[in-house]
């Protein structure tokens, strides 16, 4: 063989390397940026979840909150974890499975009042399927505990 | 009497899977090569012994018997008789027995269709897939038996979900798990080679159509899941990044590098051992994908953690069967090296950088799937990881895949020279991109960089590979019976690559130009959309056969011309007392109006969701394209089976070397 092609090879070697490093870091700054936490309505009312950044909440619709807006598609309901309620507004429509009593996790983000103002409700499609981290937020909360939290996600 | 005879036909199953994977071995320890003849009517048996279980589930489905547990849990005697057979697999027990069946098939097949091998290396593939097949039956009889009784037997049963009753659903878990476990054969395949110690062009030609076979069933079956996620779950959306979905998406990445490192060791004798390892590595993903579907880790960590036995069976079962192919890897890899030399511009070069970037693209696909888990069982935290980490991290992996796709198939094998390569594929470069300008300034939509980036893609992807066909014809003779005396491999791998450029442009158009509202509509009222007049008339009561439903009517009018009426349904099915959206759908070959039902308002008016979904059934067809591509390169002249007949009489010093070791 002779040398040219070898160099060649090094450097084909190299970019390859180098790249597959590159993708590994993106991959990882894009988890980083793109994890969704976790709260339940204690911790919001604790304020342990930060203001304005997307994150994710989850409790049982609260029987009797739910209200539509006339003439609109926005509604209002409450989420509790049996011990805090959090008051959430959504426009739009509702997955098949809410109803009251139910558990539920919405995604979106909390606005200065304390409201949580959801870009999307989720609901799964089983009657007696519970979210799993509803369920363990109302596990917590019933024993007085907190959910387990990572670190550097506190108030900002 | 016939749960208990099928309960019975799966540990026979299970004894015959046994005899095929340790008589070999055992017959080699006792100086007996005769014992390995067992392998080939065992397998045959244990396909009999397995399809009899089945069939008797089936039975207690379609005669509804619910004494037994599996059969009360989901079916129920509204169920339609098609629903009631499709409900064979519409839940854990009866999945893994679709999956031990699906198994069987393949090593039947491989049993019919292997008379060419040399006979000890037959019964080395035989022996491992037998081996595989142990393990999901004492998996299915120790923690997951579908037959066992309900005492006392339930009056009326459960109901399936009533997701899983839509004729998209009846199908798309068999193509899934023909392709899933079709990964076993080349698997099966890879390990006889490494217990050979070698691995020569022959085994390549051998394993090449298993494998493509496999991949063609998984792409029919992602695309045919994705088109029924679609219309069924009443979203509008074709995938998620769901880990269900990824589970099967990861096995097909790593597959579809496999295909393509395979093209290399046939044709060049390189990549060997990287052959291998993939092959090891697509059927690990496979079966780490049963493993996040069937333990019931993706529910909870600790509903997992609470009922351990099928989570942790399967994954030791993971651990074995990855686990012993990687360390046979280790220890007997570097028997396989060595091939053909390349340099650094070649058709080799651009396949390995193709097989780099569908590997690392699973890779992120796992990372994505995984981290939430292991964070959650950890106790560090319960996060998420949604689209947008997909879709930033596979993305721009996927943009360079592209842009090789379109050099590759137009570069010598061994050496090319660049300049060449750079005269060729000016023109179309040029020609992409302006088109690709052209199209993006002359739709004025929203997301002006995505749909230029993926037009130009697909369009260069589409011209590069029309020109690998021009070449391929010659001068003078481009006519449409040249096209059709094409060989079945080459016409095959064209129709792939159209294929990837037709789901390029239905994914970026869709992604980009969609327009979607929820909006609230009274009686009579009417809404735009992209062009589009929606006109909603009323919902009205109608009875189903196990459900009721409330069934609205929409007429969509362009200009004044009423196009169509639709008519989306809210179905509330009577056993479960489950509610479903089924929405109603315009399709067309450039756009899909979509209509689903949200929910009464109050006053006769309902909320209701509202897509226009340009280009959206290009995505499926570039599936069906891909597949059927895959379908036609296995029918190529020297896979054929007579051929290789012929071939195994002229190359008897291999037959003859291979018998003498066994």
């Amino acid at each position: 063989m002779t040398p040219a092609p070898r160099k060649q090879r090094m450097i084909f070697v190299g970019v390859m390397v180098v790249g597959v490093a590159a993708a590994v870091a993106l991959a990882l700054l894009a988890i980083g940026e793109n994890m969704l936490y976790f709260f339940s309505p204690t911790q919001i009312k604790n304020g342990e979840a930060p203001q304005g950044r997307t994150l994710r909440v989850g409790g049982l619709v609260v029987p009797g909150s739910v209200a539509r807006e006339a003439g609109s598609l926005a509604v209002h309901f409450e989420l509790t974890d049996n011990r805090e309620s959090l008051p959430v507004r959504y426009s739009g429509i509702l997955p098949d499975l809410f109803r009251e009593g139910q558990g539920i996790v919405a995604s979106g983000a909390l606005d200065p009042d304390g409201l949580f103002v959801a870009a999307e409700v989720l609901a799964k499609h089983d009657e007696n399927y519970m979210p799993p981290e509803v369920a363990e937020a109302l596990e917590l909360a019933k024993e007085g505990g907190n959910m387990p939290m990572p670190h550097g996600v506190l108030k900002e | 009497m016939i749960p208990e005879i099928g309960h019975f036909a799966l540990i026979l199953a299970l004894v015959m899977a046994i005899a095929q994977a340790t008589f070999p071995l055992a017959g080699a320890l006792a100086r007996v090569p005769a014992w390995s003849r067992v392998v080939v009517p065992a397998a045959r048996a244990q396909f009999a012994f397995n399809l009899l279980a089945f069939g008797c589930l089936t039975w207690a489905f379609v005669a509804q018997d619910f004494s037994v547990t599996y059969v009360a849990q989901n079916s129920n005697s509204l169920l339609p008789v098609l629903y009631r057979i499709s409900a064979v697999w519409g839940a854990h027990e009866g999945s893994l027995l679709l999956w031990s069946l699906t198994l069987s098939i393949w090593t039947l097949a491989v049993s019919l269709f292997s008379g060419s091998l040399p006979e000890a290396f037959r019964v080395r593939v035989l022996a491992v897939m037998g081996a595989i097949s142990v393990g999901f039956f004492l998996f299915m009889l120790g923690t997951s038996n579908p037959f066992e009784r309900l005492i006392p037997a339930a009056i009326e049963g459960k109901d399936l979900n009533p997701l899983l009753q839509d004729p998209g659903l009846i199908l798309h878990p068999p193509m899934l798990y023909m392709g899933y476990v079709g990964l076993a054969v080349p698997f099966s395949f890879a390990i006889a080679a490494l217990i050979d110690g070698r691995l020569d062009p022959a085994w390549t030609r051998w394993t090449r159509p298993w494998t493509v076979i496999a991949w063609v069933f998984l792409t029919l079956g992602i695309t045919l899941g994705s088109w029924w996620a679609y219309y069924e779950l009443g979203w509008g959306g074709w995938w998620f990044w769901d880990p269900v979905e990824n589970a099967s998406f990861m096995p097909w990445l790593v597959a579809t590098a496999l295909i393509h490192s395979l093209a290399v060791s046939e044709q060049r004798g390189a990549f060997k051992a990287w052959t291998v390892l993939l092959a090891i590595f697509a059927f690990s993903l496979s079966l780490l994908g049963t493993f996040l579907v069937r333990s019931g880790v993706l529910v909870s960590v600790h509903a997992f953690a609470s009922d351990p036995a099928r989570g942790v069976f399967i994954l030791a079962f993971l651990a074995f069967v990855t686990g012993s192919g990687l360390a046979l890897y280790a220890w007997r890899a570097h028997a396989l090296s060595g091939g053909g030399r390349f340099e650094f511009l070649s058709r080799e070069t651009l396949l390995l950088v193709n097989n780099v970037l569908l590997v690392v693209a699973s890779a992120s696909v796992l990372l994505g799937t995984l981290y939430p888990l292991l964070l959650d069982a950890a106790g560090i935290g319960k996060i998420s990881v949604g689209p947008p980490y997909f879709n930033k991290v596979f993305v721009p992996l996927m943009l360079p895949l592209l842009a090789v796709l379109g050099i590759g198939p137009l570069t010598r094998w061994k050496q090319d020279k660049t300049r060449r390569i750079f005269v060729r594929l000016r023109a179309p470069l040029i020609a992409s991109v302006v088109i690709g300008i052209g199209f993006a300034m002359a739709t004025n939509t929203q997301g002006l960089v995505e749909v230029i980036a993926g037009v130009s893609f697909a369009l260069w992807v589409t011209i590069t590979t029309l020109l690998g066909v021009k070449d391929r014809l010659g001068r003078g003779v481009a006519s449409v019976a040249g096209l059709f005396r094409l060989p079945r491999s080459f016409a095959g791998m064209t129709i792939a690559h159209l294929g990837a450029a037709v789901a390029v442009v239905g994914v970026t158009l869709t992604s980009s130009m969609s327009t979607e509202k929820d909006l609230r509509f009274a009686p009579g009222e009417s809404h735009e959309l992209a062009g589009f007049e929606f006109r909603f008339l009323g919902v009205q009561e109608f009875p189903g056969a196990n459900y009721t439903a409330e069934r609205g009517l929409v007429e969509v009018s362009r200009n004044g011309n009423v196009i169509t009426q639709l008519f989306p349904e809210k179905r509330l099915y009577v056993n479960a007392q489950s509610p479903m959206t089924e929405a109603a759908i315009d399709p067309g070959l450039t756009r899909d109006l979509y209509v689903a039902l949200g929910e009464d308002v109050g006053d006769g008016a309902w909320a209701i969701r509202v897509y226009h979904k340009p280009f959206i059934r290009w995505i499926w067809l570039g599936g069906l394209l891909m597949g059927l591509g895959g379908l036609l390169a296995v029918t190529d002249r020297r896979y054929r089976i007579v051929v290789r007949r012929k071939q195994r009489a002229s190359l008897p010093d291999l037959d003859a070397g291979t018998l003498a070791e066994g």
